[in-house]
């Protein structure tokens, strides 16, 4: 029996805390608890991703090959991104949505509590079994994170199947988050909470988690119909047996695609709320960042050949999957003017949150700027598979994805805490971040339109200086990571008491609650006018 | 305005609000369950209609099956047809064209010979897959006869010599002046162990 229910019996209201020890992380159905374990583990996993990378770009660091074999760069390249993807960002969006949602939208928990509970317990499964590959004789998931076929079926290790199992546990995980994240809005809104009223986060992941009902069962699939070539004698992706690998490459980007916006969206959403309360101005042009939002979705769904542009589709197609991903420029480009507009005549302050969520705005154009050079298919044949490619989703993603969840963590952590975070030491972790970032992945436009292929552990001498640049920005945005998990230590541990509202322009409901928020809230809905 | 629902072990039993939602709790569930299991039927969908899409649009320069129809030959105009043999990965066999081209009229039936030859001392089974570049050239090109209709079995040390039989379609585009037809073999012997001693070329 979860607290939330049993208390639910009483006739006092007095609030019951948290069951003490082990238990209470391993039985929690408490929305909030779950949210924390989510954030944890997705930091985690941003560290051991963070820890990979720093290997790859160890043997990067000079061409030739020092550190590691190619074999083992491979699997390191592989599991960085997986785990990135599936164990970093999304868990981390997650966890925003379980501690965020419910408080700002009026509801006392998730709506399905205990579900909650089992597929966060599924993450920690699935990363186990998959890291696991690494020690096994053959080695991890060595085929790229987009694992195509027939390198990651005919050609693959034998822990694939591993592979394979972790990446259906991952789906189950996430669908399930999903449904969760959709019950919750649809049922447990407080009075007068009508959807245009609903914060932007709330939104933008109502919008991602049917993102996710529709995509992720179609990677399960996927894996499924790998796992039948591998083991079942199927040919779904063989030729010899009248497949075809291209087929491959159709289902895994029409869930990979959307993939990418259930990475920003969510962002989206927190940035939405954060650029208003640092500029002391509403939100510009509220509406339209919800059909914004909504017509991105729905975008999403039709332009993932732009993937494939150079394994010969028939002209009519390379042109519609430009023009059609052309077009999801315009969208994105309404959000981006709205949150110019919002800070425009603001009485811009510049705390962590919102130095993060300006620079998101900044790099994030920048990603979608070297999107559309991607996006122009003739264009396409020379970038593809270049460091051009990395430069660009590592632009949306890191500044993108990455940067709203630090944005978010920062601005909530007074809410979930009851500290306010070191402002001085907040400061330093973005401008660090910040400059690292753009240290590593910079250069790599330059790299990759000279002709640096993307996935080598050694390359060509003229690429060597900009290499090294790489490198070093990315051992600095690294190290710098750690420094933030001090931050947050600290924050926890003690600081300035935070009070209900700690940003004097923010807005929501998450703010009528005292700091930190209580282990149960709005367990009597409040009035929304 | 505030309904307390009975106690269930999985749903959350707070306060829902009435006016903010007509759909119970579980039906909502129940209908996106739908949509997973819908979604995940379409990914397997995804296969027969990216078959179907392709011999409609040529794409991937897959060809068709047996033609069974024939034209009346173009003399008027020219097309080169050059010839492609591959081994995919871990295949034995030599395999190749007796020419690398030839130049053909739209309408007339060409021949070519492939010949195979296991140099192994077990015998095998392979099956070849064709494909023609350019690919929207592939609709436009007719295989009357290929041994890629059927496999292939050689015993240890045999040779063989198979033809292809095609027509190059009269209204194929004019600006394709030059096609590529390619085969790969693989050796498939694992999944076909061969049975009888020989079998179509
Ligand atoms: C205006 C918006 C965008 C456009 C026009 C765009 C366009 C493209 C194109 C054309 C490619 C394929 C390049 C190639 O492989 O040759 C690509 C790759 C990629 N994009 Fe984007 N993109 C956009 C936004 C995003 C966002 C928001 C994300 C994620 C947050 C993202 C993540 C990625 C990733 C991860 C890849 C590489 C996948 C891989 O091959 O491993 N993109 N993008
Ligand atoms: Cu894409």
């Amino acid at each position: 029996m979860s607290a939330v229910i049993d208390d639910h019996g009483h006739a006092s209201d007095h609030a019951h805390g948290p069951a003490k020890g082990l238990m209470r992380w391993v039985l929690t159905t408490n929305h909030k608890d779950i949210g924390t374990m989510y954030l944890w583990f997705a930091f985690t996993m941003f560290l051991l991703g963070g820890s990979f990378a720093m290997v790859i770009r160890a043997e990067l660091f000079q061409p030739g090959l020092q550190i590691v074999e190619p074999a083992f760069f491979n699997q390191m390249t592989t599991m960085h991104g997986l785990i990135m993807v599936f164990g970093a960002v999304m868990p981390a969006f997650v966890g925003l949505a379980n501690w965020m949602i419910p408080l700002m939208i009026g509801a006392p928990d998730m709506a399905l509590p205990r579900m909650n509970n089992f597929s966060f317990w599924l993450l920690p499964a699935a990363f186990l079994l998959l890291v696991s590959t690494l020690f096994t004789p053959g080695g991890g998931p060595n085929f790229g994170w987009t694992f195509y076929a027939p390198l990651s079926t005919t050609y693959a290790p034998e822990s694939v199947t591993f592979f394979i199992f972790a990446i259906h546990l991952m789906g189950i995980s996430s669908i399930m988050g999903a449904i969760n994240v959709v019950a919750t809005i649809l049922n447990l809104r407080a009075p007068g909470m009508t959807l245009m009223k609903m914060p932007l986060f709330v939104w933008t992941w109502l919008i991602t988690a049917f993102l996710l009902i529709a995509v992720m069962p179609v990677l399960a699939g996927c894996v499924t119909m790998m796992l039948m070539d591998i083991h079942f004698g199927t040919s779904f992706f063989s030729a010899a047996g009248g497949g075809d690998p291209v087929l491959f490459q159709h289902v895994f980007w029409f869930f990979g695609h959307p993939e990418v916006y259930i990475m920003i969206l969510p962002a989206f959403g927190a940035v939405s709320s954060i650029i208003p309360t640092f500029s002391r101005k509403p939100l510009f042009g509220y509406t339209s960042m919800v059909y914004a939002t909504a017509s991105i979705a729905f975008l999403s769904f039709i332009v993932w050949a732009h993937h494939m542009f150079v394994v010969g589709i028939p002209l009519v197609g390379e042109l519609f999957f430009m023009y059609a991903t052309l077009l999801i420029a315009v969208p994105t480009g309404v959000k981006v003017f709205n949150w110019v507009s919002t800070m425009w005549q603001g009485s811009l302050t510049f705390e962590t949150p919102m130095l993060f969520a300006v620079a998101f705005v900044i790099l994030f154009t920048i990603g979608g700027f070297s999107g559309l050079m991607l996006a122009i298919a003739p264009a396409d044949f020379q970038y593809h598979d270049t460091y051009f490619v990395v430069a660009h989703f590592h632009y949306v993603l890191v500044p993108g994805a990455i940067f709203g969840i630090f944005a978010s963590a920062y601005y909530w952590l007074p809410k979930w805490t009851g500290h306010m975070y070191d402002e001085t030491l907040g400061k330093l972790h973005f401008w660090l971040s910040f400059v690292g970032m753009n240290m590593a992945f910079f250069p790599m436009h330059f790299v990759g339109l000279a002709g640096m292929p993307r996935r080598v552990p050694d390359y060509n001498l003229q690429f060597a200086d900009f290499n090294m640049v790489s490198s070093i920005g990315a051992f600095m945005f690294g190290a710098t990571q750690i420094f933030f998990l001090f931050i947050v230590i600290k924050c926890i541990r003690g600081g300035p008491p935070a009070p209900a509202k700690p940003w004097d322009g923010a807005e929501g409901l998450e703010w009528s609650v005292p700091s930190p928020a209580p282990y149960h809230t709005f367990t009597t809905p409040p009035e929304v006018k | 305005m505030m309904v307390c629902q009975p106690t269930s072990p999985w749903f959350a039993t707070q306060q829902v609000d009435v006016m903010a939602d007509p759909v119970p709790l579980k039906r909502l569930v129940t209908r996106l369950l739908i949509l997973v299991v819908a979604m995940f039927a379409f990914g397997f969908a995804l296969v027969p209609i990216y078959d179907v899409m392709c011999k409609a649009f040529g794409i991937n320069g897959k060809t068709a099956g047996q033609y069974e129809g024939s034209q009346v030959v173009d003399p008027s105009r020219q097309v080169r047809v050059q010839f492609l043999a591959t081994n995919a990965i871990d295949m034995v066999w030599e395999f190749r064209s007796k020419a690398d081209e030839l130049v053909v009229h739209p309408g007339a039936v060409n021949e070519m010979l492939f010949v195979a030859y296991n140099p192994s001392n077990k015998p095998m089974t392979a099956q070849a897959i064709p494909s023609i570049s350019p690919a929207e050239a592939a609709v436009y090109f007719h295989k009357t006869e290929c041994f890629c209709f059927t496999q292939q079995v050689l015993q240890p040390g045999e040779r063989i010599e198979m033809p292809v039989r095609f027509i190059v379609d009269r209204d194929m585009p004019k600006d394709v002046k030059h096609l590529t037809l390619a085969y790969t073999l693989f050796d498939i012997t694992a999944r076909q162990p061969p049975v009888a001693a020989h079998s179509g070329g």
